[in-house]
């Protein structure tokens, strides 16, 4: 399938710091074929939201882009000026934040706000605010109509995040960026939003990029996984295949961490030594070398390069080339 | 074992409306009542965790323990002596055998402090002058594991995890006999969670301390704790050992609970899962009969007039609800 509606390619990202230049990204490589879910997850710190800030083009102003290009529908959006991108987000590509109550604006009542991210439609209020009506309802939130004239801080965390949703893809966006959606809500909410954007997903047929530290809700809702260190992709496959079968040291301890992934209670849980190199001054090789047990001598003077370890799935680690 | 903790019926409750608001919108009751009716008792050298979701009273229950709330009813006591009618000068004698790691590590800390002052200010507090602060710095930093020269840093120059260390030698200074930890896991990676959680049993083993948690994380709760108790709407609606709830949940909110717990390694799937309806309902507005009847997936008659019996097992799981779950 080639169909991608999303494909970075060599992208990297650097900040510039009191300290120096920060490589926060580093030859980032990411296809997203039409209809997918595709998960990001790491731990902090990897480069996960300078991921998503790149593609909506909302870097902070002391970071650059030396090389890579990000296409999507076709386009470079790297290249493209701010008037262009500025219809392209919010129509075709949209995004749903952490936290919802900062997503809203707290002045402004619900039905107002929906109404104004219709501000392209030349259509008149009546159908712009019926069509802000049918959204909520497909978001599942009860008695819409009066809803609308509710501000945020009277709802619930839950009820936010719906209304968030809801927002971001009422335009029917093809690309729907997910940041941490579900971090802020409690666990039975978390799984009631999960089931809501697996559902409108089908129902809409948009692709969704899922960034979320949480491994248990990518494995729920993602089909394919992109695991991050410290700013570079390290291993990606099929759901599955990550959970099942990982590859790549990193993603193997990190999965031994997670207390869930320990089926027997012990007191001692497992946890990964060491920390995260320093990104302002980075001493080439492999970048998981200073925290990996197996390392060889060829980690620490060669960059290792992608390898298919099964169908589909792909780990850069010197390790696994055969 | 001896009983370190032991609370009878408490009930917290705070102020929501002010007097002539509840006079002039006919509310009879002004108040609402974060913690109602909670028994539980914390035994020498355990772990106790309480799971519930936000505004279940998690906090609110660990403020009032620790005497920072006073309680409208019920009995507090810690080693026989009873916490809620204390003068202040015997609150200040308490405050000292029991500690707080707060659920924000770096908001916690004083900004203008440094990492050895903030760690041995208890020491000042409490009038202890015969210590050698310096000394007592160090030994504190060696036993949560942190490097010495750490002391003359400042909070905002500590990471997540070393924030949440300083906390803990904090919480440890005065040799407390109780460890009230507020989410100590809240913000920090998996890789780095599982190195608090050592380290908190492995001071749990040398010092002795019973550890009071308080989470939402389920996965920890499994390994770490000895006992369980699950709140919802202020009320302790199951209460047990860990291994039991989690083996055989009797309450169907915890079965809920248990099943929005989402990991990589289970079978079952979104559509498969036992979902609530609902929200939580608010707490001025609490629902007749059993309170969780507005969400509960096995509701029948009897649950929205009448308030459930409590159950006690023979496993010492107790639980309130009409239909207990086999």
């Amino acid at each position: 399938m080639s169909d991608n509606i999303l494909k970075i390619r060599d992208l990297s990202v650097n900040y510039q710091t009191d300290r120096g230049k920060l490589k926060a990204l580093r030859n980032i490589d990411l296809d997203i074929s039409r209809g997918s879910i595709v998960g990001v997850v790491g731990e902090s710190g990897c480069g996960k939201s300078t991921l998503i800030t790149s593609i909506i083009r909302q870097l902070d102003s002391n970071a650059d882009i030396p090389n890579g290009s990000i296409e999507f529908e076709k386009q470079d959006l790297l290249k493209l000026s701010l008037d262009k991108m500025r219809n392209i987000s919010g129509t075709q590509l949209s995004i749903v934040f952490q936290d919802p109550m900062s997503t809203l604006n707290p002045v402004l009542s619900i039905g107002r706000q929906m109404m104004d991210i219709q501000y392209r439609d030349k259509t008149s209020k009546k159908i712009k605010k019926q069509r802000s009506i049918d959204m909520l309802n497909k978001v599942g939130i009860p008695d819409p109509q009066s809803q609308l004239k509710q501000y945020p801080h009277e709802l619930s965390g839950g009820m936010q995040q719906r209304v968030s949703i809801a927002m971001a893809l009422q335009a029917g966006p093809s690309l729907l960026i997910a940041d941490e959606p579900t971090t802020a809500l409690d666990a039975t909410l978390e799984v009631q939003i999960l089931k809501l954007l697996k559902e409108l997903q089908e129902e809409m047929g948009c692709s969704i990029l899922f960034v979320s530290h949480h491994l248990g809700v990518i494995a729920e809702l993602c089909d394919h996984v992109i695991v991050m260190y410290a700013g570079e992709i390290v291993e990606q496959g099929s759901t599955y295949e990550i959970f099942n079968n990982p590859a790549h040291p990193y993603t193997v301890k990190l999965l031994e961490c997670d207390p869930a992934s320990i089926s027997k209670k012990q007191r001692l849980l497992p946890s990964i030594p060491g920390e995260i190199p320093d990104l302002t001054n980075l001493s080439g090789g492999c970048i998981f070398k200073n925290r990996c047990d197996q390392s060889i001598d060829r980690c620490d003077k060669q960059t290792p390069k992608w390898n298919e370890f099964s169908n589909n799935h792909y780990v850069s680690c010197h390790l696994i080339e055969s | 074992m001896n009983n370190i903790l032991s609370i009878k019926n408490l009930r917290v409750r705070f102020r929501a409306k002010s007097t002539l608001q509840g006079m002039l919108q006919k509310i009879d009751d002004p108040f609402i009542d974060a913690v109602r009716k909670v028994s539980l008792d914390i035994k020498q050298g355990e772990t106790f965790t309480l799971v519930g979701e936000s505004g279940s009273g998690k906090s609110t229950l660990a403020l009032a323990t620790a005497g920072l709330l006073t309680a409208k009813e019920g009995q507090i006591k810690f080693m026989n002596e009873d916490v809620t009618n204390m003068t202040p000068s015997q609150i200040m004698a308490y405050r000292k055998k029991i500690s707080f790691i707060w659920q924000n590590s770096i908001g916690s800390l004083s900004p203008r402090m440094s990492v050895g002052s903030l760690i041995t200010e208890g020491y000042k507090i409490h009038n202890l002058k015969d210590r050698d602060l310096k000394m007592e710095a160090d030994r504190l930093l060696k036993l949560v594991g942190l490097p010495t020269n750490i002391k003359e840093r400042y909070a905002h120059e500590l990471s997540g995890g070393q924030a949440r260390r300083v906390g803990v030698a904090r919480a440890i200074a005065l040799d407390p006999k109780l460890i009230i930890a507020d989410e100590p896991t809240a913000g920090l990676d998996v890789s780095v969670q599982g190195e608090i959680l050592n380290l908190l049993n492995k001071l749990r083993d040398d010092l002795g301390v019973s550890l009071f948690v308080i989470t939402h994380n389920l996965n920890i709760v499994r390994h770490i704790s000895d006992r369980t108790a699950v709140m919802y709407l202020g009320r302790f609606v199951e209460q047990g050992k860990t291994d039991d709830i989690f083996a055989k949940p009797r309450h169907p909110y915890t079965l809920a609970l248990l099943s929005a717990n989402l990991t990589p390694y289970q079978e079952t799937s979104l559509e498969n899962r036992i979902e609530l309806a609902g929200e939580v309902p608010s707490l001025m507005d609490r629902p007749n009969g059993c309170e969780f009847h507005t969400r509960c997936p096995f509701s029948s008659k009897h649950c929205d007039n009448e308030f459930p019996p409590i159950h006690t097992f023979d496993n010492h799981q107790i639980l309130t609800c009409h239909y207990p779950l086999n």
